[in-house]
């Protein structure tokens, strides 16, 4: 799941490969697979964008009820992502070195996002804060419900990323920090946040990436009130139900785009971090 | 803070920062925190949609399984998953042995554009399939001249569902591959296994746990999947709806015991999953892999 994962192959050199070695025909179907399944479908979005010009494409992302889906998408899966950068951490933190009964239940319950469909996830949510609220809390098409559905299926992002990473940690450097004098605010923000950072930005990138795509959850939440709780993903839903696929793919482009140039500058910036961590080390 | 700076004595105890009252302090309110937030953003509306889902008996519920719509979406999910899981599972593990074992041009960019499922809104994948195999498509004359429709048919919904749930195979498998590395493998090759025998008998069964991962994750992923499946299968009710689009459906159409039951049968393949997944991560592979550290450092803190 992760970016980096190319890397370890690299560092390997070429393996013996004989043994399935038919010449190139597993490259070949892996290839064919991944062309009809992924790279044909992307590329007719990427073509299908600007195959009516570039002034439609143009005109597409700039109307303005795209651009209030748009910005009420980043907006909002922004502070989820914060959020869950700082909760995720906090219930990583607990699930690692705090001991209380039950916690293995809790754990497990961590991964129920990653299990539960989307759309099942929404109505759960709008059961509970909807018109029909036992606690009389009615986030129903609101903003509000739909960070409440984002923070709900981005919730494992953040604590499965930082969790092995705060395992691995090392507890006798906290205990030397503490014993050469750091008070335990100090030890947290020198000693055990800057190991846990790169984590943090890994969970984090993969929860934003999640969340400005995500349609199953939000759908029946937000209402889908335009100008005001549509997003993006509802958005192009709604322009390929009214047949202008052209202006759907222009604003699935501008999602696909900053999705990934999230995803590479977090993995940039992790990677910075773990450099400077070894070379400080 | 001033406390454990005036007495280093304390400090050096093992777990000081922690036994300190403030210490307790904080770590309780972090507790009380996280289970809190647990419960209101997980726990609760999970338990609350059972709840109101058997709110008025058995029967309004047993009256919504038994409507056709229901019993059609229900199937259509199972077949949609019975058959992307497993020629997911195969590609999956031909494409890790391919991406880690093999050097072949426009390797790189097979291994990218697996993590891209992750990246792409579910609605943007709809969209993909249909602008290459919909009737005005890139394929779609020639998928019409065939005779095949994939659109708004299942062969769609099967193919938007593989895409979603590509990467969990692979990616699964890709490390155990790495960890394993190829000696075994060149020793049955060596002794004059063929490359068949000694992937059946020795590669597979050293990547099958990573494999049963991947193909929980991706059962889960395909029983689940929602927005690329709304936009390739047109949601016709009692033919190309699945449980998820039945869902919504059911929402829209105010039957919400409809909506609350399909949502429990799907809940409920979801909590076996979970089951699954965890007791594959407290099982014996979890200790003697992913937690083989974790044991070394046990000990170091008895130490």
């Amino acid at each position: 799941m992760s970016l980096g994962s190319g890397t370890a192959a690299a560092v390997r050199g070429p393996a013996s490969t004989r043994y399935d070695g038919r010449g190139l025909l597993g490259p070949g179907i892996t290839a064919a697979y991944l062309s009809l399944l992924v790279l044909i479908p992307i590329s007719a979005i990427l073509w299908r964008s600007v195959s009516d010009g570039l002034d439609e494409f143009w005109a597409a992302i700039t109307s303005p009820q795209a651009l209030a889906a748009l910005q009420l998408t980043f907006t909002v899966s922004g502070i989820v992502t914060v959020i869950n950068a700082l909760i995720g951490t906090a219930i990583a933190w607990v699930l690692v070195r705090d001991d209380f009964a039950g916690k293995p239940f809790i754990n497990a319950l961590i991964d129920l996002p990653f299990a539960l469909p989307t759309i099942v996830a929404g109505l759960t949510l709008l059961a509970l804060y909807g018109p029909q609220s036992p606690f009389g809390i009615n986030a129903a098409y609101s903003q509000v419900g739909i960070m409440l559905a984002l923070l709900f299926i981005t919730l494992p992002f953040v604590v499965r990323a930082v969790q092995p990473v705060l395992e691995e940690l090392d507890r006798e450097m906290e205990e030397a920090a503490a014993s050469l004098g750091a008070s335990s605010p100090t030890v947290l923000r020198r000693v055990v946040l800057p190991n846990l950072l790169p984590a943090i930005l890994t969970g984090s990138a993969l929860a934003f990436a999640r969340c400005i795509g995500e349609f199953g959850s939000v759908i029946l939440i937000a209402g889908n009130i335009p100008y005001r709780t549509e997003m993006a993903s509802v958005y192009i839903y709604g322009q390929v139900e009214a047949d202008k696929p052209g202006s759907a793919s222009a604003v699935s482009v501008v999602l696909l785009v900053v999705s990934l140039a999230v995803l590479v500058v977090f993995d940039i910036l992790r990677r910075r971090i773990s450099r400077h961590e070894e070379a400080s080390a | 803070m001033t406390a454990v700076e005036s007495t280093p004595v304390e400090a050096t105890s093992p777990g000081a920062p922690i036994t300190t009252t403030r210490g307790r302090a904080i770590r309780l309110t972090l507790r009380l925190v996280v289970l809190g937030y647990l419960t209101f953003i997980l726990a609760l509306p999970v338990f609350m949609v059972f709840w109101r889902t058997f709110e008025d008996g058995l029967e309004p519920v047993l009256r919504a399984i038994s409507r056709p719509a229901f019993q059609s979406a229900f199937w259509m999910t199972l077949q949609i998953t019975a058959i992307a899981v497993p020629v997911n599972t195969v590609f999956g593990i031909l494409a890790a042995l391919m991406l880690v074992r093999r050097r072949f041009p426009g390797r790189s960019l097979l291994n990218a554009l697996i993590d891209l499922p992750f990246a792409i809104s579910p609605v943007v994948i709809g969209l993909s399939l249909v602008l290459v195999y919909g009737k005005n498509g890139w394929f779609g004359e020639v998928l019409s001249d065939l005779g095949i429709q994939v659109i708004f048919a299942m062969p769609g919904m099967v193919l938007a569902t593989m895409f979603v749930s590509l990467p969990f195979v692979v990616r699964e498998v890709m490390p155990v591959l790495r960890e394993i590395g190829t000696d075994q493998e060149q020793a049955a090759y060596t002794l004059g296994a063929s490359g068949w025998r000694t992937f059946w008998r020795v590669t597979l069964p050293s990547i099958r746990w990573g494999v049963i991962y991947g193909v929980i994750l991706t059962t889960a992923r395909s029983l689940g999947e929602f927005g690329a499946v709304a936009i390739v299968s047109g949601k016709i009710s009692g033919k190309t709806e699945t449980l998820t689009t039945h869902v919504e459906e059911r929402f829209q159409a105010f039957d919400l015991v409809g909506a609350y039951t399909a949502s429990i049968v799907l809940a409920c393949m979801a909590l076996l999953v979970l089951l699954a997944m965890t007791v594959y991560q407290s099982g014996w592979l979890g200790r003697r892999i992913g937690r083989g550290h974790q044991h070394a450092a046990s000990d170091e803190t008895v130490r």
